[in-house]
């Protein structure tokens, strides 16, 4: 057969390999399913994910036993989860009485998230924390359930911090939020449903800037050819006002 | 936690420049995935110098053939070692083989290795020296006639008929040995040129550059073993053989410099968005490793040395000098190489916006001394398989497989 | 010649077998009562709203047992400024591996956000395509998870991913990534970084379900996701990405 014509050498080789062969393919016939199978692999992992202990209860489960909950629904931090500023509850909500999640009244907690910060989308609160009432806890004057300022804001700056600093060091540092803003009464109580006006019109900036103004100070321009189809501040930014 | 692991990422971050990813700051593939590469090149250009011999019959460089054999054995044995140590869990390492991915390149490894082990290396060598063992056993007593004898697989014939068979087998296997050992190192290559997370190795030419620098590496390396082992044996070196070696090391050089040149001019002219990173990246933090080691240490230098000895046709003494530290400085070069896409990869945040660094520890698994031992001990297999298989025995009478001694220089 | 033989027959037997086995289908039943086919996972991410307080980092630090180290991070908040003078400006949130002691007036500001960033949960991840033991996978209802048991800590998935998502857990040697929490998603509750989130800049959501807040985020934004060339596909989405953000 064609074996007996192979050269003696090429036999053994073939020996050799063929118990290399059996023996690898014994260990795959031989090795149970829990090792091979990848489905059986993916199973078990998610199972095992599936498993791992829950740290945060999630907002609802604190409404069953605390009044708190009702009260955070009516206030500006109606969005925060009571677990962002009292940390994972999972474990208190097992064992009430026994486990208590943090209580956080150090300034430094509420300066985490209301420290001014340039970067800050505008319209969220913000305090420079060495000035707004250095010596004072922020739960003496402001529930953290139902946060409110103290008194209905007088400067704009206390949610635009970053344009009133920004028009702290322009030109227009003197003029007022409100000289150029119409700001209904209702925004400061509820700024997102009842919004500020801008102006309409290149008059209103002409008020100062055009050739026939009284303001001496401010830079005049020729209000019919300059930048005739614009209105200014679609070059110009108002709360920075780029000089020559 | 972690606290020495802690501390390094601590001091790390002081030599961080821009902006990178938090994650970023442990670099992954360390010294230990340098060397890997770097000897599988070993492996697959020492094989494609031997298969010079077989396949294409470049009769010159018959003296070195075995030797060759017998390195790129030693290097492929070590091989899977600095991977092994550079796993999380070198335990689990099995997996590779019973569940392997078989979209994952790195997955190829298990396959691609032992298919270039079993059917390509060690079955050539089989073939080669399969007649000489049994003569060498004949003569013997002790352990060795039993080693030999043992590796011969007991066979007993050494007819003419049987010794054909046998070098068409050699010639054979070295036929399928030469796409195999371009497989064994080009998927390493592969690995790296397939990550498009990393504009640095994500290239087309990666495989082939790969493939290339270990053609170089690997002549290289035999050429400086044949000159280093050959005075040791107090025999003269065979100068043609060194000539012949080092033309093919010329043009394999000239190929690999060619190769990684145009990579060069092809993301300059490009200038796609990540060429500033890599710009800094190299200016700044690979300058010494690919400006100095790989380029003008490890290639120009070599290449001028080699132009040189064609132009000035320099006597066999100065020839010798020049070819032996070409070699040196090539495997300088090459090493250089691996680091630079390996670690050179890991400097540059995927952010495009910042740069890291990477400090090797002197101690430990990823240290300096274990590279130190990882280098050196393929040198240490490589002389048992000399005690062993002797490359250069003097071949009994009646025969004409084996050694340098009466086989003639062709003229 | 008759043992050859006998071996020869008793090999491809032996050897058809294994092959006919691995073909076998093995009902492979849920038991617990959640069945991942009926939900695919996304999240949709607000610039606008985002504030940079980190209490997501630290929830979800919290929540996973993610060493506290900060080198190694599933979710964090990058803080992009934009300056007049056309440089920009990266910096962590993680004020403990910050280096730089640059301060931005309002004069040099163009614009300035916050980016908060976590794994993608690619529909085609490059993570686990190169995974050599097949330890990450996508599963059925799109989230990506890693076999804590078979990773053999190579690190190439974490070379592979392009957002620096991934990275090596210091004691298990494994490598680790945000997994959407996916203990809690499967139980109906919000992944951790969702549910302290004081702004709402994070949405999760299900595709399949019909109603939801992520399908109003989808609708109603001009969507982005990250690196979009390399095609990864990624199923977090963001709107009011800036083009500065890598």
């Amino acid at each position: 057969m064609f074996l007996q014509k192979m050269p003696d050498a090429l036999k053994r080789v073939l020996a050799v390999f063929v118990l290399v062969a059996a023996a690898a393919v014994l260990v795959r016939v031989v090795l149970p399913a829990s090792l091979t199978d990848s489905r059986l692999h993916i199973k078990s992992t998610v199972e095992r994910e599936m498993a791992h202990p829950v740290r945060y209860a999630g907002s609802e489960a604190c409404a069953d036993c605390h009044e708190e909950y009702k009260v955070k629904q009516g206030g500006y931090h109606k969005n925060l989860s009571c677990e962002t500023c009292h940390g994972a509850a999972k474990e208190h909500s097992e064992n009430p009485s026994e486990l208590k999640p943090k209580l956080p009244r150090m300034r430094e907690f509420c300066a985490g998230c209301h420290t001014y910060n340039p970067s800050r989308p505008s319209g969220f609160p913000q305090v420079n924390p060495a000035a707004h009432n250095p010596l004072k806890v922020c739960v003496e004057c402001h529930n953290p359930h139902d946060p409110k300022p103290t008194r209905t804001p007088q400067e704009c700056s206390a949610c635009h911090a970053e344009i009133a600093r920004t028009k702290e060091l322009s030109p227009h540092a003197q003029l007022e939020c409100t000289n150029c803003h119409t700001v209904p009464q209702e925004h400061k109580l509820a700024p997102r449903s009842v919004r500020a006006g801008i102006p309409s019109e290149r008059s209103f900036c002409g008020k100062c800037h055009s050739k026939d103004s009284g303001r001496k100070e401010a830079p005049k321009v020729d209000f019919l050819t300059h930048g005739e189809k614009y209105l200014c501040w679609q070059c110009h930014y108002p709360h920075m006002p780029e000089v020559q | 936690m972690n606290s020495p692991l802690t501390e390094k990422l601590f001091d790390l971050l002081k030599q961080v420049t821009g902006y990178i990813y938090p994650n970023e700051i442990e670099v992954h593939w360390g010294i230990l995935v340098v060397v890997y590469p770097y000897l599988t090149g070993l492996v697959a250009g020492a094989f494609i110098l031997a298969s010079l011999v077989k396949v294409f019959n470049v009769k010159e460089v018959q003296p070195a053939y075995r030797l060759a054999m017998l390195t790129a054995l030693s290097f492929l044995l070590i091989a899977p070692l600095p991977l092994l140590l550079h796993l999380g869990h070198p335990v689990r390492s099995y997996e590779i083989f019973l569940n392997p991915n078989f979209t994952s390149a790195m997955a190829m490894f298990g396959f691609v290795y032992a298919w270039y082990l079993m059917v390509v290396l060690i079955l050539e060598i089989w073939f080669t020296y399969r007649k000489d063992l049994i003569v060498w056993s004949q003569g013997e007593t002790g352990l060795m006639r039993w080693v030999h004898r043992a590796v011969a697989l007991y066979s007993t014939d050494i007819s003419d008929k049987a010794v054909e068979f046998d070098k068409k087998m050699v010639k054979g296997i070295t036929i399928i040995g030469i796409p195999s050992a371009f497989l064994l190192h080009g998927y390493v290559g592969f690995i790296f040129g397939s990550i498009k997370a990393n504009p640095w190795w994500s290239s087309v030419l990666m495989p082939i550059v790969f493939l290339f620098s270990a053609i170089v590496s690997g002549i290289a390396l035999v050429l400086f073993l044949y000159m280093v082992i050959t005075p040791l044996r107090k025999e003269k070196i065979d100068i043609k053989c060194v000539d012949k070696m080092a033309s093919f090391l010329f043009y394999a050089v000239i190929v690999d410099f060619s190769l990684e040149f145009l990579d060069f001019i092809h993301r300059l002219y490009e200038s796609e968005e990540s060429i500033n990173i890599l710009s800094d990246l190299v200016m700044n933090k690979l300058f010494i490793s690919l400006g100095v080691l790989q380029v003008l240490l490890g290639m120009l230098l070599p290449l001028g040395m080699m132009v040189a000895i064609r132009l000035f046709k320099f006597e066999e003494e100065l020839r010798k000098l020049l070819y032996f530290v070409s070699a040196i400085l090539i495997q300088i070069g090459i090493f250089a190489t691996r680091w630079n896409v390996v670690i050179g990869g890991q400097m540059f945040s995927k952010s495009f916006r910042g740069l890291t660094a990477y400090k090797m520890d002197i101690g430990g698994m990823e240290g300096f001394l274990m590279t130190l031992v990882l280098l050196s001990l393929p040198f240490i297999v490589l002389s048992i398989l000399i005690k062993v298989l002797p490359p250069w025995e003097k071949p009994a009478k009646g025969t004409t497989e084996g050694g340098t001694m009466e086989r003639s220089v062709i003229g | 010649m008759e043992r050859r033989r006998f071996l020869s027959k008793f090999m491809s037997i032996a050897a058809s077998a294994t092959v006919v086995s691995g073909f076998f289908k093995r009902a492979v039943a849920r038991t617990d009562g959640y069945d991942p086919k009926g939900h695919y996972y996304g999240m949709g991410i607000q610039i606008d709203k985002c504030i940079g307080c980190g209490k997501c980092v630290e929830a979800c630090k919290e929540e996973n047992n993610v060493p506290k180290e900060p080198f190694f991070f599933r979710t964090w908040v990058e803080r992009y400024v934009i300056k007049k003078d056309g440089e920009t400006s990266v910096q962590n949130t993680d004020m403990r591996i910050e280096r730089s002691n640059e301060v931005f007036t309002e004069r040099d500001i163009l614009r300035s956000f916050f980016v908060p960033k976590l794994c993608n949960q690619c529909d085609n991840p490059p993570c686990v395509q190169v995974c050599p033991v097949g330890a990450t996978f996508k599963t059925e209802d799109g989230v990506i998870l890693v076999d804590d048991e078979r990773c053999v800590g190579c690190r190439y998935c974490i070379q592979a991913c392009p957002y620096g998502a991934r990275y090596l857990h210091p004691e298990r040697e494994t490598a680790d990534k945000c997994t959407f929490c996916y203990h809690r998603i499967t139980k109906g509750m919000l992944p951790a970084c969702v549910e302290v989130c004081p702004s709402q800049a994070r949405i999760f959501g299900d595709v399949k379900s019909s109603a939801s807040p992520l399908g109003r985020f989808k609708r109603m934004n001009k969507l982005h996701v990250l690196k979009p060339s390399l095609n990864t596909e990624p199923k977090v989405s963001y709107s009011g990405l800036d083009g500065e953000v890598r």
